[in-house]
């Protein structure tokens, strides 16, 4: 009988005490919890349902079902910011990837002015991007820019870098991959410290070549860093539009506009927030599935160390 | 917690008194204003509101400078959105409908203040765009029509009459041909004209549309008339200046850095606002005229420039002292100062009836060039979700001079494209 009421007695406690530490974790959680149901599921919620409206320009919106969404797909600009933005991540994130892991293999060396070069390729990562747009400006500015001074000088004729919609997007291109791989070196660079000296020893031992060895164990043991970057590169080419604002506004006739400015313009210049709405969601879906790849399918595939 | 509740509520008092004291004391309105052509524009402004000011102690005005006309318009409507609009500001005369269909300002003849003979004192021309329904909606302040600015050395050194400007589109190409002139390895020195296709785009285009005998929007400002055969044929001139004649740079001619490229001597002419008649006079090193824009069909160029408007959600006393003040900004004498200063026409005929105005013309008369084009002067584009028109029309623009699509394809799409977006105010 005593036996009975001590075993009925204790669940109990152990019961309460899980509760307890329940709450205890729920407490932690709240603050970060709160700011991202605030500020990103909360508004993510809201730009879904938005865009199943009308727009209320004054009057009452009301419910359209799919007729933004037919609308976006009956929209050339939309297909066409598309378009820009995946040739724009195609152009951008595997050459920064490229040059990052280059210039991280060129510093990690021993050599006289490593913490220079260092320094000097890690630099454009920390101008804005409005101060880095606007020098970039001058350069391609036609006739009196720098690269059309410099053509000039070896005789050939300037070009309106900017103006023309078949060179904007390599122009804008360069400009951030020249901005984005210094930031994509330091994570290289930390990777290539911890890989174990030991391997390259083993290696050479082996009679390994320096390339053999680059190939078949850097390369393989930075990958979870390149993952890591790519899926970075990869949101930030959808993500930056700072230099649309400063250089080309999007033209000329959206040559240059990304799915971002293109809900910035339709948004704010435009005020018709109900196809921004529409325009939001699907970006929040390439970035989502983005995501979920890397997560869910790449993650495995990845040999961690 | 006592203590606390005590504190916010005598914090709340002092704010609720400090108010009613404000409010009894002066009037405060917030203004938002675009500056379009560079300059010393936001100086000029900022004199003026504080001269009224002192005239006026009981008003006070912020004047906000707020970027070029679209950054002004996307500023008051996300403002008013937030809650916090101006009382009053300077926006596109054009912009009328979409401030109208979002409910955001008040007709200025139902203010009291504004009497029939005040509104009537303006130049009908430029009238046209602030009135709809029957009401009058905004006064136009900043306005101006394209002239073409020429630079009379280049003419005398090119072995034309400098005092014979192009008056149709034929000679303005035959002269051009003249007025280019190119380096030993051939490379263009400097251009025979230039429109720009940045920024203003549309403005241009309906300019030479209305030389062609073209209009571009009906009065309700829910139709477009793009794709017309003349006004493909307007776009195919100014495309053919570069692409045909070689007389102007091919690719977008930069809105902003237009006058640079004038003032520098890389163009013989230019299409430009008037409002930047002043700054050309002080930085040209040369002689220069000022003509109307030549002609096709017919002479012509769309009024330009922005309107005062006074928004809906300011009180009775707010609105009251924005006409005040609208009123002592739009004063003859004022009118003068302004034009003479920017190069704006001024927008009544009593403006140049001031001794101040008949002075400056004497020395000076390419300053009523733009004024005297009015009577061949049509309305500017304006018709819903206007912001969204004209970035349509400007990427059709972009697109024909940069040569990746034919006129006919680029307006076919710009007409398709608004259509689609008109068809919701039918």
């Amino acid at each position: 009988m005593v036996s009975a009421v001590m075993s009925a007695a204790e669940p109990k406690a152990v019961r309460r005490k899980a509760w307890l530490t329940n709450i205890n974790a729920w407490l932690l959680l709240l603050p970060a919890i709160v700011l991202l149901a605030a500020f990103t599921h909360y508004p993510i919620l809201a730009t879904l349902y938005h865009s199943f409206f009308s727009l209320s320009r004054g009057g009452a919106s009301e419910f359209v079902g799919l007729e933004n969404y037919t609308y976006m797909l009956e929209d050339d600009v939309f297909w066409q910011v598309l378009r820009n933005n995946i040739v724009f991540a195609i152009a951008t994130v595997p050459t920064s990837i490229a040059l990052a892991l280059l210039m991280a293999v060129w510093v990690d060396k021993k050599m006289a002015g490593r913490s220079f070069l260092r320094l000097a390729f890690f630099t454009p990562t920390v101008l804005p991007m409005i101060a880095v747009a606007n020098i970039w400006l001058f350069f391609y500015t036609p006739d009196y820019g720098l690269l059309d001074q410099l053509l000039k000088s070896l005789g050939f004729s300037g070009h309106n870098w900017l103006g023309d919609p078949s060179t904007v997007m390599t122009c804008l291109a360069v400009m951030v991959v020249w901005k984005e791989a210094g930031f994509f070196m330091i994570f290289y660079l930390a990777a290539l410290q911890t890989i174990p000296p030991e391997l390259k020893e083993a290696a050479e031992v082996e009679g390994a070549s320096r390339w053999y060895f680059f190939r078949r164990v850097t390369l393989p043991l930075l990958m979870p860093t390149t993952l890591f970057i790519s899926i970075n590169a990869l949101i930030n080419s959808f993500k930056l539009v700072d230099q649309l604002v400063i250089m080309t506004k999007g033209g000329p006739n959206n040559a240059s506009s990304l799915l971002l400015y293109y809900i910035y313009e339709v948004a704010f210049t435009f005020q018709d927030t109900a196809f921004a709405a529409t325009l939001t969601v699907t970006l929040i879906t390439i970035l989502a599935a983005v995501a979920l790849t890397k997560f869910v399918y790449l993650d495995r595939r990845i040999h961690y160390q | 917690m006592k203590f606390k509740t005590k504190a916010l509520l005598t914090a709340g008092l002092m704010t609720v008194t400090s108010l009613s004291a404000s409010i009894a004391q002066a009037v405060d309105l917030t203004m938002y204003y675009p500056v379009a052509v560079g300059g010393p524009v936001t100086k000029v402004i900022d004199d003026m509101v504080q001269k009224f000011q002192s005239e006026n102690p009981d008003i006070k005005v912020e004047a906000v400078y707020a970027g070029n006309y679209t950054d002004t318009m996307t500023k008051a409507m996300t403002a008013m959105k937030g809650g916090q609009p101006p009382q009053l500001s300077v926006l596109f005369s054009t912009d009328l409908f979409t401030l109208m269909d979002e409910k955001a300002i008040v007709p200025i003849d139902e203010i009291p203040g504004a009497d029939k003979e005040w509104l009537n004192s303006f130049y009908p021309a430029f009238m046209e765009n602030g009135r709809v329904e029957g009401k009058t909606w905004s006064i136009p302040f900043q306005r101006s029509t394209i002239v073409l600015y020429y630079n009379k050395d280049a003419f005398k050194e090119a072995g034309l009459d400098p005092e014979k400007p192009p008056t149709t589109w034929a000679e303005m190409a035959e002269m051009s041909k003249k007025l280019v002139k190119k380096d030993a390895s051939g490379n263009v020195t400097r251009w025979g004209v230039e429109i720009p296709s940045t920024g203003y785009g549309y403005w241009m285009l309906q300019a030479l549309a209305i030389e062609n005998g073209q209009k571009l929007m009906n009065e309700a400002g829910n139709q477009v008339s793009f794709n017309a055969p003349k006004t493909v044929e307007a776009l195919q001139y100014w495309v053919d200046l570069s692409a045909k004649e070689g007389v102007m740079p091919k690719g977008a001619v930069e809105w902003g850095t237009l006058r640079t490229d004038f003032l520098e001597g890389k163009t013989a002419m230019m299409w430009h606002t008037t409002g930047n008649l002043t700054a050309v006079k002080e930085g040209a090193k040369f002689d220069f005229g000022v003509a109307m824009l030549p002609a096709k069909e017919r002479r012509g160029s769309p009024t330009g420039g922005g309107n005062f408007y006074v928004f809906k959600s300011a009180s009775p006393e707010q609105q009251q002292a924005a006409v005040k003040f609208i009123r002592w900004m739009t004063a003859p004498e004022r009118a003068a100062d302004w034009s003479i200063k920017t190069g704006y026409v001024a927008v009544t005929p009593a403006a140049y009836e001031t001794e101040v105005m008949k002075t400056y013309v004497k020395g000076f008369p390419q300053a009523v060039v733009a004024r005297d084009q009015l009577e061949h002067a049509v309305a500017e584009l304006s018709v819903h979700d206007n912001g969204r028109i004209y970035k349509i029309v400007n990427d059709a623009v972009q697109a024909a001079v940069t040569g990746t699509q034919t006129p006919q394809e680029a307006l076919d799409s710009a007409q398709k494209q608004s259509e689609r977006v008109l068809n919701r105010y039918k």
